[in-house]
């Protein structure tokens, strides 16, 4: 489980995941996401590198959007592994996190 | 066997003939949505009734055959013959899993699973791939507003889950996800909405609790319970309600109404109808008691509101199953115009009407003793009710001969399909009637003859088309009564027997020795022979030469004959006769000596006197007609003087005429047949027996055996005749 940080060009805060989204770090995911919505006024997450992703890593993830939207700050997704997308999907909450999502290449068709 | 397994067995089979019959109407090119519709119905209604009674046997393999024929409705797959072929197979596979059922024995043998799990799998290219649930991605705001538009209209069918599950279920490794997913095995989810509003500030939230809650649109033909199991890990600590969809409120309705007729409660019936699931009402019951016990002022509510409160069912179908609860004690005695009784009973009843004609007859006897002429009038009111009674309880058993043709028409179809035929099977008199017994026993017979025809008769197209014939073969059931019998004709337009070639066979088989002369009748007659078949391939279908002498034997069996003729080039015809009833007629009573005989009387055309003693010949002269007859008193050995007056009986069987000289004419007189003991099985001559009126037994004569025997005597005579002028010509 490890969390980069790094600034864009655009002078933004991403923070690229590696590893998976699940109850096993549920705690640890979660301190993560509070402190990076609060720190940074608009927080870029690279989930491409996400292995699985759970209810629980849903639900983090749902927070954190909410906590987001109360703190007037901006949380978008820039990257979705094809285990974020499914369950993402499945769950149908993409309006909810309003991130376009980006099929990668090797992926289509 | 139990009472309710019986009524499914019966009521599968019509359902399973019905769907059979409208696959056929498919397969002919008849693709009405009506058609479909039946046959997706019949489907749907063996696997409800199997459902009930839990045979899930026929259960699971009739929802594979229902989820093909789902897809055939909505237009996702087209009518194929290979389709049909495979559901044709599926339908003999369910029969076969219902002869289990009505053998008592519940478990499949391995050799059926596999026969069973064969079936489906041929079945699996018409189930095409279910849907993954998530739609494609696309921009998400566009579609966010799509999903809700479409989902209005296309949720209306679907079952409604709405689901929120326990905090801990996370805490104790069950995954939500993992359920969800799992019910993409039973359907295919049409709308999720994801309720994330229980979720708490991101300081309170305990990342390692649940607070999810989901309402989805579930499009699936599996049934609530099934539905519910998904759940049931998870069961105890979520909150899970799960409402039918609209289509299916309706069936659940339809169930209802459909439930036998008994006293049940409330909660059973929704139960029975799968309305509702076990679970639900447990939960029901629950809170109604505690309701109960925790005031005791208010009135306790129904089970019927906590069930809708509860949000297990709709309001409608709580109140068509109080409705039907209400109505059970009423109907019962406006009972539906058709009601199933057991064979036993009519039985029963048929030999009670049989003794009551017997005690009519004696006392009728006894009033014309008296010579009272109120006592006469009585008995002959009496008499003509009885008579009335008769009738009615023997038409009680009168079934149309039409269900059993109507199986032929599979049967012509696989023999086309396997023999490369083009065969039409036309059917005319389904609608005639004749007694259940014996069209139970005729099927097998008349199986063997149609695909005799089928497989023998019909050549194959190509030596039709040599023959200037139409490629299209051609069988024709025919069935009509005529003279108190029921006859059943099979004809063919095919090849024709060869006679020659039988004969040679019976030769080489040692049926008949090569110096035999034979009529052309007797040649055709030795097909009826054991051990004899004249197709040198054997097929699957006929020609193991075990078949044409146990038709026979049948119908002999059913006091009744066969008959065959034949035109070489332009086919054959199968004749079988069979008495109507195997219980009660109409006898004409006639003596010899100090015996009594009957006749039947519809096979008596006239009586005359014997003019004169027309010497030791066995035959008059009937109006330009020769006659042949037989004299019961030689026949029967009756000791005594012979009247100086002779009476002639005229009947007729199967076409022939012939002569049966009495004594005595006593006129007309109901007759119940009682069968023979075993020690007179073999007497030719004799039918059976009957009591008259003073008590004294009458026998009843085999008209056709007398028939065919003075036949023969007399062709036996011309042959005899024939082959002496021959000689002297020579």
């Amino acid at each position: 489980m490890e969390f980069i940080s790094q600034t864009t060009a655009a002078g933004a805060t991403r923070i690229t995941v590696e590893g998976d989204l699940g109850i096993y770090h549920a705690d640890e995911i979660k301190q993560r996401l509070i402190e990076g919505v609060r720190a940074h006024p608009v927080l870029e997450l690279d989930l491409s590198h996400v292995g699985e992703m759970d209810t629980a890593g849903f639900q983090l993830l749902a927070m954190a959007k909410r906590e987001s939207e109360r703190l007037g700050s901006v949380l978008r997704i820039v990257g979705h592994s094809a285990a974020v997308r499914e369950v993402i999907e499945f769950f149908n909450m993409v309006a909810f996190f309003g991130d376009p999502l980006v099929i990668p290449a090797g992926e289509q068709g | 066997m139990d009472e309710i397994l019986s009524v499914f067995s019966v009521e599968a089979r019509e359902q399973l003939e019905a769907m059979e019959s409208g696959l056929m109407q498919l397969e002919k090119g008849d693709h009405d949505a009506e058609t479909i519709n039946a046959v997706f119905r019949a489907a749907h209604t063996i696997k409800g009734g199997a459902g009930v009674v839990e045979i899930h046997s026929v259960e699971s393999f009739t929802h594979v055959l229902e989820n093909v024929l789902d897809r055939l409705r909505n237009g996702e797959i087209a009518v194929s013959g290979e389709m049909i072929s495979a559901l044709l197979l599926g339908c003999d596979h369910i029969g076969a899993l219902l002869d289990l059922v009505a053998r008592g024995q519940l478990d499949v043998d391995p050799d059926l699973a596999a026969a069973g799990a064969a079936i489906s799998d041929s079945l699996q290219p018409f189930l095409g791939e279910r849907k993954p649930a998530a739609v494609k991605a696309v921009l998400a705001e566009a579609e966010a507003d799509i999903e809700r538009e479409d989902a209005d209209a296309a949720v209306n069918d679907c079952w409604h889950i709405s689901i929120r599950f326990g905090r801990d279920v996370l805490k104790n490794g069950m995954d939500p996800l993992a359920f969800l997913r799992y019910l993409l095995n039973l359907g295919e989810v049409a709308h999720m909405t994801t309720l994330i509003d229980a979720l708490p500030d991101a300081e309170a939230m305990d990342p390692e609790l649940c607070y999810l809650g989901f309402e989805i649109s579930f499009r699936s033909h599996a049934s609530k319970d099934a539905i519910e199991r998904v759940f049931d890990f998870c069961r105890d600590d979520c909150d899970l309600h799960i409402l039918p969809p609209n289509s299916k409120v309706e069936e659940y309705l339809g169930l209802i109404e459909s439930l036998p007729e008994e006293t049940m409660r409330l909660g059973e019936i929704l139960v029975k109808s799968g309305a509702l699931t076990r679970e639900e009402l447990d939960t029901g019951l629950r809170r109604q008691s505690e309701v109960k016990v925790g005031a005791e002022d208010t009135p306790t509510p129904t089970l019927g509101n906590i069930l809708i409160q509860q949000n297990s069912v709709q309001p409608e179908i709580v109140e068509a199953a109080a409705a039907k609860q209400k109505t059970i004690s009423e109907k019962k005695a406006a009972e539906a115009s058709l009601i199933r009784i057991h064979a036993d009973k009519l039985d029963q009843l048929i030999d009670l009407v049989g003794e009551l004609v017997i005690a009519g007859a004696s006392a009728n006897l006894l009033a014309r003793k008296s010579a009272e002429g109120t006592l006469v009038e009585a008995t002959s009111v009496l008499t003509r009710l009885v008579e009335s009674i008769r009738d009615s309880a023997l038409a009680l058993r009168m079934v149309q001969i039409g269900e059993t043709f109507n199986r032929f028409h599979r049967v012509a179809r696989d023999v086309s399909k396997e023999l490369g035929k083009d065969i039409e099977l036309v059917i005319t008199g389904a609608e005639t009637e004749l007694d259940k017994s014996v069209v139970e026993k005729i099927g097998d017979p008349l199986m063997h003859l149609v695909r005799n025809a089928m497989d023998h008769g019909i050549e194959p197209p190509a030596a039709r088309a040599a023959a200037g014939k139409p490629a299209k073969g051609r069988v024709e059931l025919n069935a009509y009564h005529d003279s108190g019998s029921i006859v059943i004709q099979v004809v063919d337009d095919g090849g024709g027997l060869n006679k020659d070639r039988i004969q040679a066979k019976a030769i080489e088989k040692g049926i008949i020795q090569p110096g035999d002369t034979l009529s052309d009748q007797e040649v055709l007659n030795l097909i009826f022979e054991p051990g004899f078949s004249t197709v040198e391939k054997v097929t699957n279908l006929s020609g193991r030469g075990v078949g044409m002498d146990v038709v026979r034997k049948n119908i002999t069996a059913l006091r009744g004959m066969v008959h065959v003729e034949t035109e070489p080039g332009a086919g054959s015809r199968f004749t079988i006769r069979l008495p109507l009833t195997l219980a009660i007629i109409d006898g004409f009573l006639t003596g010899v000596g100090k015996a009594s005989y009957v006749i039947p009387l519809d096979m008596v055309i006239e009586c005359i006197e014997l003019a004169g003693t027309s010497g030791e010949r066995d035959y008059i002269n009937l109006r330009g007609e020769v006659l042949p007859f037989v004299r019961l008193r030689e026949l029967f050995e009756v000791t005594g003087e012979r009247p100086t007056r002779e009476n002639v009986v005229v009947v007729q069987y199967a076409g022939q005429k012939a002569g049966i000289v009495v004594d005595q004419l006593l006129g007309e007189f109901q007759t119940v047949i009682k069968p023979l003991g075993t020690l007179f099985r073999n007497m030719r001559g004799i039918g059976g027996s009957t009591i008259l009126g003073s008590g004294e037994v009458a026998l009843i004569l085999d008209v056709q055996a007398l028939v065919s025997r003075s036949a023969n005597t007399e062709e036996q005579l011309a042959r005899a005749g024939h082959g002496v002028s021959l000689l002297t010509a020579h």
